[in-house]
């Protein structure tokens, strides 16, 4: 029926589709960029892991041991920001690209030339933040946060690092254009909005959250070009400006930017959970809400970063009790995905085993966040190792471990082989343990008041920062086998089946395996949209 | 399904894909003047809520009368602070002194200019707790115009003041505080 028709039409496409390096560099199918975009993410998520490890080297015992200080601030600044733009949005956009077009009936993203034009800006964007290594005065060590007046003290990295954001920026708005139009125009007939699969949801809302957010930090960086070499004055103090205001406006953008993160995890791990529990998700509906009430909130909370820059009692209550309800719609999806396990017939396959460490490490990250939204306990915590241990929680066994989740899911609809089990569980065991055992005592840490973005320590903290370190290389290097069980995957792996996942819902699961190299060719019928969204 | 999930018919969508991108592009360019708008917004919230109106702190208060309360002592601390170290000297005569509220008060402040050449400085004052910003008045400061120094030069910069005798009663003990920056660069380059 429906599958060898487009099994037919992918084979006469694939006949015209260029050879080589030219069909990568201008590719326009949405799977060809999406496979750019991981396999660009993957290759962020290595480096940035490889300065996290000299981070963590330099931090296994107290003492100057293998880095100078300033170099130490270059990598935790270095690490960040490739990290948050080059490894985990560019997985977002790609699993997005993959995965949009196949989940709501579409044969293609709506702008495939503008697709085309967002991935390619990325390595020119990283070329240029990570040339900044090799220029007189080392790659920004401010932190990624960019505050001036320390940022606009940078050597020559500066004008470099500002144009590498301004790239990253115009990249991820036009990519987010790009869902939207997708999912707004192109959706198969009988698919409604309240009918998509909650990966599209979620990625419509944090596309939205992209194109509100990501001008309004290029603007800042703007600013902080300007205040730098055409001597205006938005944050220098000595020509009347407020270094505190690019604090505000900064967090602007990075509160929204924290949700851009999290927020496309939430849909794969609602499309997991109900798959391996082989039951519906329990409160579909409610799930879309609560995305929607976590991207509005999102915006009055900023400025829960800087209470101990001051501000009136009033606004610290505000950003206080604003905060705290952000765990409101956050509970209710916690609470939902139990719900949907419970009394379910649950096996745990390694996609469901990273969705489950994701409920579990997800939700202590977000009870150690309610802790910092207390004005006056984050007095105490602010830039200590708890907000390290806080934030990494959310994006490490939150994002990353989503992100895993979504390949080892759809993997094997991607390329019609499966993964060897074993090893994937392997990787799943080496990362969960390894951590935890990397993030769980930065929590010690910080209470007992080790400073973030230093790089010695009083040796009082030297005993839990060696088991951090350990954790770190346990988790590091065991990376390297996630890379082994994809790639042993689509090079050598057994046959998929038709549905590998017998209880998987959703249009993606009614193509053939593997997907045809154009998806919805013809719309689906009526009954495969149906079946798709039995929630 | 209502009226706003419905997709366009396959004849439009190309017409319609573009007026969406354009649209959400518009979106994008309003959230980039946004951000540039937040900056007289946060000056506009500033002087709202009081806090931050330290600019206020950089101009002489007109008609300013001695009223003086004999009934009360507060102490103002002075801090002087330099952004870096070694091109300049910078402090208060002396740490802290006890003020009657209403009554003017003259302070000085000493600085040097060490950097081998002539130069502009232009100190920005700040007073803590932020509350006590608005009570905080001043008839004569250093701060509210650019200071020249020859090369080495040193002055003794006076700094008038006068709490307003409205200060709430439970801040008995106020801070004020200057940095010094050095602004050559920039004082040049406007002239």
């Amino acid at each position: 029926m429906a599958n060898t028709t487009h099994a037919d039409h992918a084979h006469d496409h694939h006949d015209h589709t260029p050879k080589g390096i030219k069909r990568w560099l201008y590719a326009t199918n949405h799977k060809d960029i999406g496979t750019m975009y991981l396999v660009f993410a993957c290759a962020m998520f290595f480096m940035g892991g490889a300065m996290a490890l000299v981070i963590r080297l330099e931090l296994f015992q107290p003492g100057l041991q293998f880095v100078d200080p300033g170099f130490f601030n270059s990598m935790t600044t270095m690490h960040a920001l490739l990290m948050i733009f080059g490894a985990v949005m560019p997985a977002w956009t790609g699993l997005a690209n993959w995965m949009v077009p196949m989940q709501i009936g579409a044969p293609d993203m709506a702008l495939p030339r503008l697709n085309n034009f967002s991935f390619w800006l990325l390595p020119f964007a990283f070329t240029m933040l990570l040339l900044t290594l090799f220029v007189p005065g080392g790659s920004p060590a401010g932190g990624w946060t960019l505050y001036p007046p320390l940022s606009l003290q940078a050597g020559d990295s500066f004008p470099l690092t500002i144009f590498a954001i301004h790239l990253m920026g115009i990249s991820s708005i036009l990519g987010a254009i790009n869902v939207v139009v997708t999912i707004m125009n192109m959706r198969a007939p009988g698919m409604g909005l309240l009918n998509m699969p909650l990966f599209c949801w979620t990625w419509l809302i944090t596309a939205y959250l992209l194109i509100a957010v990501m001008p309004v930090l290029a603007g800042a960086v703007t600013m902080l070009l300007t205040d730098h070499f055409f001597g205006t004055s938005f944050f220098s103090a000595a020509g009347g400006g407020d270094p505190v205001m690019f604090q505000h406006i900064f967090w602007f953008f990075g509160h929204p930017e924290v949700y851009i993160l999290i927020l496309p995890a939430f849909g794969v791990v609602s499309e997991i959970i109900p798959t391996f529990s082989r039951k519906p998700l329990f409160g579909y509906e409610s799930m879309v809400y609560a995305s929607a009430s976590i991207a509005f909130l999102s915006f009055i909370v900023w400025a829960h970063h800087m209470f101990t820059v001051g501000m009136p009692l009033a606004g610290q209550l505000f950003f206080m009790l604003s905060t705290m309800l952000i765990a409101v719609p956050t509970g209710v999806k916690v609470f939902n995905w139990c719900a949907t396990m419970w009394k379910g017939s649950i096996s745990f396959e390694t996609p469901m085993l990273f969705s489950l460490a994701f409920l579990f490490l997800f939700t202590i990250g977000g009870f150690s966040g309610l802790m910092l939204a207390i004005v006056p306990a984050d007095f105490q915590y602010h830039d200590t190792y708890f907000v390290v241990a806080h934030f990494h929680y959310v994006l490490v066994p939150g994002a990353v471990f989503a992100i895993m989740a979504g390949v080892y899911y759809w993997l094997p609809k991607w390329c019609g082989r499966m993964y060897n089990e074993k090893l994937g569980k392997l990787h799943f065991w080496l990362s969960t343990i390894g951590v935890n055992v990397l993030f769980f005592p930065q929590h010690f840490l910080g209470l007992a008041g080790m400073p973030r973005r230093i790089p010695d320590y009083s040796t009082q903290f030297a005993d839990w920062n060696m088991v951090s370190s350990i954790g770190a290389f346990i988790f590091g290097f065991s990376q390297l086998l996630f890379v082994y069980v994809v790639w042993n995957a689509v090079k050598s792996g057994a046959p998929a089946p038709q549905r590998p996942w017998d209880t998987a819902r959703g249009l993606d699961w009614e193509l053939p395996t593997p997907a045809p190299y154009h998806s919805w060719e013809t719309p689906p019928d009526a009954q495969a949209v149906a079946r798709g969204v039995g929630h | 399904m209502d009226e706003a999930s419905r997709v366009p018919e396959p004849q439009h969508l190309e017409r319609e894909n573009s007026r969406l991108t354009l649209k959400l592009l518009g979106v994008a360019l309003g959230a980039f003047a946004f951000g540039f708008a937040l900056v007289p917004l946060y000056e506009v919230l500033c002087e709202v809520t009081g806090f931050g109106n330290q600019k206020d702190l950089q101009h002489a208060t007109a008609g300013v009368v001695e009223q003086i309360d004999r009934d009360r002592m507060v102490t103002v601390e002075f801090i002087a602070e330099l952004p870096s170290v070694g091109s300049w000297e910078f402090r208060p005569v002396i740490s802290s002194m006890k003020v009657h509220p209403g009554k003017l008060y003259e302070m000085d402040f000493v600085a040097r200019n060490l950097t081998g050449q002539d130069s502009v400085a232009q100190a920005v004052p700040n007073v803590a707790p932020g509350k006590a910003t608005a009570y905080f008045r001043k008839t004569e400061c250093f701060c509210f115009t650019p200071q020249h120094f020859a090369k080495g030069e040193q002055k003794v910069m006076p700094v008038r003041f006068v709490l307003d005798p409205a200060l709430p009663r439970h801040l008995d003990r106020i801070t004020l505080s200057y940095v010094f920056y050095d602004n050559s660069t920039r004082v040049g380059a406007l002239n």
